[in-house]
């Protein structure tokens, strides 16, 4: 076990390296001027601002003083773009919102995608399997710039009790989970079929059936569990992406989560804000996996061992 | 599929044949599968050969008419127009051919660096490929925006330059190569981040070829690396890298739209689906079949792919087919 | 929080007494030296108050604000401003001449670390821009001078009889000098510890409650502020909702009192569905292409001005934009006693002919060029009207680049352009806020193009005391501007946006400067 979480966390710091360095090197070659306002910044005012935030710095050396600010300092910097504002403040603000808004259409996904994985792999080739199989799909077909209107015209303005927009009320994160949980469901329900239909054939299934146990029972008490193998090890990465990824429906929805700081930091070439996400996600990558890791020893105990 | 290739390289061949004919077999049983696949058929047939034929014919996807603006369908085009009184019809034609060959070519072009990362990197294994397979990892959590934006600003200088050099030097139709320039830069830029996943599973697919008996058997025989890799374990992936390129035309085809949806798609007058569909939400209370008609074809399309893929997917797994 | 909604946002805030306004998008600070935009200036004129207050009902009129009264010479060369001792900030320190002094020579602070936009809002006092440039080192020798605590004189470069309406803007306002102090120096730029909440300290109607990145700014009444009394909002929230289809449906759900904007397409709509809260209302701003008109083709004025002619500005308005706009003739909209001069209409018979005179009989010939334009849907469809214009008028193919914001700035900078469209908002109402951006090496000229006739004759405005002659000299000036067409005037701003009718007391500005403090709400 220990051995696992230790191989995880090395494999996470390369990751996390690798993932800063390309970062850092392309963003920087992306044309575009962080600090073009739509007031022109004379050529001295450029200058300085650049000087004060060490962009005047042969790129390497501005390289090594990132690391070296995050590890002698645990500092991120401040965000080019919102001044006067640490990148630390801006993702410690946007995280809980996001993680929370992650969180429900992960549960909500999982409560869609899995149940409907399963009964297209028990009816498989038959119209209940494609039935649910286009259920589950919807989410990857429909984009969620449609979806999200659709919601907001036809869904929260008839509904009293639910607002358009907003992250005022504890109510506001409803359909933006549903608008995100849909992705995650198709992807999972495939996941569970595939997982399902691979687990139904194998012999000791076949020989549970001969040997009259319940069908209700072989699904639940022998089959799902491996056959959620795959799903799991989705969910891990997935985690990390819904929780930075979600732009559109932060934008829609008018939620303050990261993925609104991920698409601007880029656009506004707010490179010290994209770094920090980028380093964080990675992290928050690398944990996301690790859970999955364990999640799928504590499901399997051949895996204990080894 | 291991198990149906662990013999010699010889016979392997012939088992392949029959491998693909009982797999058709299985898919023909799959009625999603068939639909999606005669759906992508005919979708294909209208985008790029009707659309041809009509805009060969003078029908211009992008002629404005302020003065018919949400003419309604029938009365002006098929489709009516939109909201600059152009053609509705020509314009999800257009934007049909459009996504789809973003998507198809940057499918393309994710598989073969797909196959030739990934298979030197399982390959080799060992800690080579380990590095190789880390530098996917960190690419592959990078802000696919950053990839986006970059290939576009690098390559759109020199594929501009060369649209010219073909306009002004060998006389081809501006607005022909224009328009299918400036897909280059954009199909490039999500192939650059496409091929990673591809990479991850040709690596998982050589890996464990790589140990198999007649991989073995090619060592001792004295077989080149080369040779090996290309003629032995390379076939022999075909199976996962074409579903999962089928799996990753639809995921493609909803980057482009995401991007639209961003700003960043396609280079206006022409549109692609994403981009009609963004405008089109804009009219949601309004007119609103500016929104549905490229809606439900894109989400025709998308459905058509991924149960095509899905169903080749059942189809190609042996283990399914024991049922 | 109430996860059960029994009452809309709007009923909760209508009894709380709190305004809640669509504010675009996130502000980039709240610094009033430091900030450029409109949605910043919303809330910092919400939380500062300047010398003089905007009348909410008139325009070119102006209320006391920190002012108790003031007065010129007959020259409108010099004036007194005469404080109000009762005037505070919110930590109860009273606002006084010397908060004035140190803002003007913050703002105008000549040091290259110093990222101020908009210091040449300072340079109508005397010797002002000398200092901000670094020719003279002394600030005493700047025009302005506290006489005692509540007196402030300022001598000016030139007559200027609107002086009171320039005082309104942001860059005018004081900043509390013993706070800024306290968490720095006076430039202590980049990051402005001393407006973080917490920190801040303002002298306005409100002062600042809560910031939460992307997710809304609130203000809450300032209880220190000399006219309480008239504030009848307990507090305003902003929110920065940068998508618009959201804002609307938003508006329709009983989430906001004002909007930002309608977007074009809403906009029939809006006519229809909220016929009485609909506000559409002219706005001094301008909507033009610029033309880099230092490489071919527009270097040759005679395209410009082919282009500028091929465009139909009537149809941009009535049949894309949809909002009142109006088809512009000329760089400056008429407003007060200013009569631009009337240059550019849509004619294609003329555009083709100057087309051909400059040497283009076909358009084989014509060079490559594209219109920068933003990544906004409002951009791309103005720029494919566009196109769609001068393809058919001038048989000429131009290309469309949309770049995110930065990009299509640098890119203006970089004069890496054939075309761009872009907008100019007026900062106070009189035509030198239009016409003064377009002097050679202007930050935001971005055209390349100058012409030492036209700085002469803006030389002569500003030594102009007579309103009548320094129009006539203002409109000969822009006449020289259009006949050479560096710029190209499409239409004239209005504003669009949804008003809830139990918001009164606001009424349509030219600015859209609406001030808060006499904002009511009416419960029925």
């Amino acid at each position: 076990m220990l051995k696992i979480i230790l191989s995880r966390i090395a494999q996470t710091l390369v990751v996390v390296f690798f993932l800063v360095t390309f970062t850092f090197f392309a963003i920087r070659a992306i044309p575009g001027n962080p600090f073009a306002d739509a007031k022109a910044t004379s050529p001295e005012e450029q200058a300085a601002l650049e000087a004060y935030y060490g962009l005047d710095r042969p790129k390497i050396v501005q390289y090594f003083n990132y690391w070296k600010n995050i590890v002698t300092k645990g500092d991120f910097g401040d965000s080019l773009s919102m001044k006067g504002r640490k990148v630390s403040t801006l993702i410690s603000e946007a995280f809980p919102v996001s993680l929370k808004l992650g969180f429900l259409s992960l549960l909500m996904g999982i409560g869609l995608g899995i149940p409907l994985g399963t009964i297209a792999a028990l009816y498989h080739n038959k119209l209940p399997d494609y039935l649910a199989m286009i259920v589950a799909m919807a989410g990857i077909c429909v984009v969620a710039f449609v979806l999200g209107p659709i919601f907001q015209v036809n869904i929260a303005r008839p509904l009293q009790f639910l607002n358009v927009a907003g992250w005022s009320r504890s109510s506001d994160i409803i359909l933006p989970a549903i608008t995100l949980c849909f992705g995650v469901a198709a992807y999972l329900a495939r996941l569970t079929r595939g997982g399902m239909l691979d687990v139904l054939s194998q012999d000791y299934i076949r020989s549970a059936r001969a040997k009259g146990v319940k069908p209700f029972n072989v699904i639940t008490k022998h089959a799902l569990q491996p056959a959620l193998m795959p799903a799991v090890t989705y969910l891990g990465p997935a985690f990390a992406a819904i929780i930075t990824g979600s732009f559109v429906v932060e934008n829609i929805f008018l939620v303050p989560g990261m993925g609104q700081h991920f698409v601007l930091g880029v656009t506004s070439k707010d490179y010290n804000l994209v770094l920090g996400l980028v380093l964080f996600y990675g992290i928050l990558m690398g944990i996301a996996n690790l859970i999955s890791d364990l999640a799928l020893i504590f499901m399997d105990p051949k895996l204990r061992k080894g | 599929m291991s198990q149906a290739l662990s013999s010699s390289p010889m016979s392997e061949i012939e088992k392949g044949t029959s491998l693909w004919a009982d797999a058709f077999v299985r898919l023909r049983k799959n009625k999603l599968a068939m639909l999606g696949g005669i759906t992508i058929a005919v979708i294909l047939f209208f985008c790029f050969i009707v659309g041809f034929v009509l805009k060969v014919m003078g029908m211009d996807a992008n002629k404005q008419d302020l003065a018919n603006r949400f003419a309604a369908p029938g009365e002006a085009g098929l489709l009516g127009t939109d909201q600059l009184g152009r053609d509705l019809f020509m314009r999800v034609l257009e934007g049909g051919q459009i996504s789809l060959l973003v998507a198809i070519l940057a499918t393309v072009i994710t598989v073969t660096i797909g196959i030739i990362y990934g298979g030197i990197a399982g390959y080799v294994g060992g800690k080579i490929g380990g590095i190789m397979m880390r530098i996917v990892d960190g690419l592959l959590a990078m802000p696919f925006l950053i990839i986006v934006i970059l290939f576009r600003e690098i390559i759109s200088v020199r594929v501009d330059n060369a649209a010219r050099f073909l306009v002004n030097t060998w006389k081809w139709d501006s607005d022909f190569v224009l328009r299918y320039a400036n897909l280059i830069p954009l199909t490039v830029a999500i192939a650059a981040f496409g091929w990673l996943t591809m990479g991850r599973i040709v690596r998982t697919a050589a890996a464990s070829l790589s140990k198999q008996e007649f991989v073995e058997a090619a060592h001792s025989l004295g077989l080149s690396h080369q040779r090996i890799l290309f003629r032995h374990i390379l076939p022999n992936m075909l199976g996962p890298v074409i579903i999962y390129a089928t799996l990753t035309i639809p995921s493609f085809i909803l980057y482009e739209a995401t991007l639209s949806f961003i700003g960043l798609g396609i280079e206006p007058p022409n549109s692609s689906w994403g981009t009609l569909i963004k405008e089109g939400a804009n009219f949601l209370e309004t007119n609103v079949t500016v929104l549905l008609i490229p809606a439900i074809l894109f989400s025709a399309t998308l459905f058509a792919f991924n149960f095509l893929g899905d169903g080749l997917r059942d189809a190609l797994d042996p283990k399914a087919s024991k049922d | 929080m109430t996860s059960c909604r029994s009452k809309s946002d709007v009923q909760i805030a209508n009894e709380a007494g709190i305004l809640i306004v669509g504010n675009s998008n996130e502000p980039k600070g709240l610094d009033p030296h430091l900030v450029s935009g409109v949605l910043e200036s919303n809330i910092i004129r919400a939380i500062f108050e300047g010398l003089c207050v905007e009348d909410p009902a008139k325009d070119g009129s102006s209320l006391p604000g920190v002012a108790r009264s003031w007065k010129s010479n007959a020259e409108f060369t010099e004036w007194i401003f005469n404080l109000n001792p009762e005037a505070r900030w919110s930590d109860g320190v009273p606002v006084t001449a010397h908060d004035f002094t140190f803002s003007f020579q913050r703002l105008l602070s000549p040091d290259p670390n110093w990222p101020a936009k908009y210091s040449e809002m300072l340079h109508f006092i005397k010797n002002a821009q000398a200092y901000n440039k670094g020719e003279i080192k002394d600030f005493g020798e700047v025009g302005v001078k506290a006489l005692d605590d509540f007196t402030l004189k300022v001598n000016l470069r030139g007559p200027i009889p609107f002086l009171p309406e320039i005082t309104k803007h942001y860059t005018w306002y004081p900043v509390p000098k013993h706070v800024v102090l306290k968490h720095g120096e006076m430039n202590t730029a980049f990051a402005s510890p001393w407006t973080r909440p917490g920190n801040i300290v303002s002298n306005g109607p409100f002062k600042l409650k809560e910031w939460k990145t992307n997710h809304r700014i609130e203000v809450v009444k300032n209880p220190e502020y000399w006219d309480a009394e008239t504030v009848s909002l307990n507090g305003i929230r902003f929110l920065p909702i940068s998508n618009y289809y959201t804002e609307t449906r938003m508006f329709g759900d009983d989430q906001l009192h004002v909007t930002y904007s309608i977007p074009s397409e809403f906009i029939p709509y809006a006519k229809e569905k909220y016929p009485d809260q609909i506000r559409q209302e002219p706005y001094v701003g301008i909507r033009f292409l610029r033309s880099n008109i230092r490489r071919a083709p527009f270097d040759n004025p005679k395209i410009r001005r082919a282009f500028a002619l091929a465009i139909d500005q009537k149809a941009i308005c009535e049949k894309i934009l949809q909002g009142g706009q109006k088809p512009a003739y000329s760089i400056t909209p008429p407003f007060g006693e200013y009569k631009p001069p009337k240059v550019i209409a849509f004619d294609p018979e003329r555009a083709r002919e100057l087309l051909k005179e400059a040497g283009f009989e076909t358009s084989a010939a014509f060079p490559d060029i594209s219109i920068l334009t933003t990544d906004s849907d409002t951009g791309r469809r103005e720029a494919e009207a566009l196109q769609a214009m001068w393809k058919e008028h001038l048989n000429i193919n131009v290309r469309i680049m949309q770049r995110e914001w930065t990009t299509y700035l640098q890119k203006q900078y970089d004069a890496d352009f054939d075309l761009a469209a872009g907008g100019w908002i007026g900062d106070y109402l009189d035509p030198t806020t239009f016409l003064e951006m377009w002097i050679k090496d202007g930050g935001n000229n971005s055209t390349g193009w100058d012409s030492p006739r036209y700085e002469e004759l803006l030389r002569k405005a500003e030594n102009t005391a007579d309103v009548p002659t320094r129009m006539g000299i203002l409109a000969e000036a822009e006449n020289i501007l259009l006949e050479d067409t560096p710029v190209m005037p499409i239409y004239w701003y209005t504003t669009n946006y949804l008003l809830r009718s139990e918001v009164k007391n606001w009424h349509p500005l030219l600015l859209n400067n609406h001030p808060y403090k006499f904002v009511r709400l009416e419960n029925n």
